[in-house]
């Protein structure tokens, strides 16, 4: 039981932490409850349904289906992350001085409710089919010892919610002059993670076949495979053998992100602010 | 909406890109390693590879549940339904011992990449 609650809780890390974080980045944005539900929602739904596809679509491609399929939506996550940044920089101040949401803006915050939605839902997706077929395994060798394991399965579900409150309890924690910085920062460092993570798979798939070399094995110190080490993989993008072409993503994110940022709102540092609320850690 | 639609369909045509140039490039010169799972057991449980070459796992799932080949080292994660087979193009590798594991059956299915 416990094994099936931690392999469960391991897949659940990125997704909890995404939604915690598109939480708090859409504090005082009207509407946001029921989108990052929905986005939650489509997840859990489309996680089965690739469970169930899950073999065809790795036979795709000459046997690059999965790989392409999970570059392809961490890319577009990555495009909504970027629009989330980029509309919050030219709304955001209205935003943060009241932190609600006020007339013709609910309308165009629900757009970038659409794009964060989305971001939910790829990040459910991706980690769901796998939960899914792992439980679905489970509970098709039956026996007296699945049951326990589907226990053990929905306990890690459990833990995943719990980190998804702790991570937005704790932005809120952030004082509300430092808040918005802070979110567009966390977000930054979020979509430069999953581009590098989106150039892994790329790689994987024989796409790009350049700059594959690690570049430092930094394992012994902090293992990807440790707890804390898939915490700061999805919050900063870390990686302990992090290649070329990884690097170039995540620092290459990075610089669009600000460059974008200060194009929307020249007069406010806004990207200043934001790289300096969160030291980049890769 | 029409911004969502242009990004959609950028995406979109980006994906389809991708897929041409997989097909493209696909080198025809790569070993291609048969490595069979069955009973949740890897066989053979030790790859020799030559280094600094690329190579392909051509993993088939013998069982009648997924499993997720997972390797930290090889920085390889792949689910694979049951009675499925997956390619998992790996390399080029320095000289070394690179562990690979199915994660949902790590008690058992535990094997190694040896590259001389």
């Amino acid at each position: 039981m416990l094994g099936a609650l931690l392999i469960v809780f391991r897949e659940m890390i990125e997704a909890g932490l995404i939604v915690g974080i598109v939480l708090a980045a859409t504090r005082g944005v009207a509407g946001r409850g029921l989108w990052v539900a929905g986005g939650v929602a489509a997840g859990v739904l489309g996680a089965a349904i690739l469970a169930v596809f899950a073999g065809g679509l790795a036979s795709l491609f000459h046997g690059a289906g999965q790989e392409l399929f999970n570059a392809a939506i961490l890319i577009v996550a990555v495009g909504m992350l970027t629009w989330h940044n980029v509309w919050m920089a030219s709304h955001g101040k209205e935003l943060s001085r009241e932190l609600k949401a006020v007339g013709a803006e609910v309308a165009r915050g629900s757009r970038s409710l659409l794009g964060m939605a989305v971001v939910v839902g790829v990040a459910v997706l991706r980690e769901g089919s796998e939960v899914v077929l792992f439980l679905y395994g489970i509970a098709a060798t039956g026996g007296t010892s699945a049951i326990g394991m589907l226990t053990g399965g929905a306990l890690g579900v459990a833990a995943g919610a719990v980190l998804t409150f702790l991570m937005y309890r704790g932005l809120l924690a952030i004082p509300a002059h430092r808040f918005f910085a802070a979110t567009t920062g966390l977000i930054t460092l979020l979509a430069a993670g999953l581009g590098a993570q989106a150039a892994s798979y790329l790689q994987q798939a024989g796409v790009i076949n350049i700059l594959t070399a690690p570049l430092w094995d930094s394992s012994a110190i902090l293992s990807e495979s440790s707890m804390a080490g898939r915490l700061l993989k999805t919050i900063v993008g870390y990686t302990d053998r992090p290649d070329g072409l990884q690097l170039i993503a995540w620092l290459g994110i990075v610089a669009m992100m600000l460059v974008l940022m200060r194009v929307v709102n020249p007069k406010k540092p806004l990207a200043a602010n934001a790289a300096a609320a969160v030291a980049p850690a890769e | 909406m029409i911004r969502n639609l242009a990004l959609l369909a950028a995406c979109a045509s980006l994906a389809a890109c991708l897929a041409a140039c997989t097909k493209s490039g696909e080198a025809a010169d790569t070993a291609t390693i048969p490595l069979l799972l069955k009973d949740h057991k890897f066989s053979p449980a030790e790859i020799m590879v030559k280094a600094n070459t690329p190579f392909a796992l051509e993993v088939t799932n013998a069982d009648g549940v997924a499993d997720e080949f997972d390797s930290d080292s090889l920085k390889r994660e792949k689910v694979i339904a049951g009675g499925q087979k997956g390619i998992v193009r790996v390399g080029p590798l320095a000289p070394g011992r690179y562990p690979f594991m199915g994660e949902y059956h790590a008690k058992t299915a535990q094997g190694v990449v040896v590259v001389q």
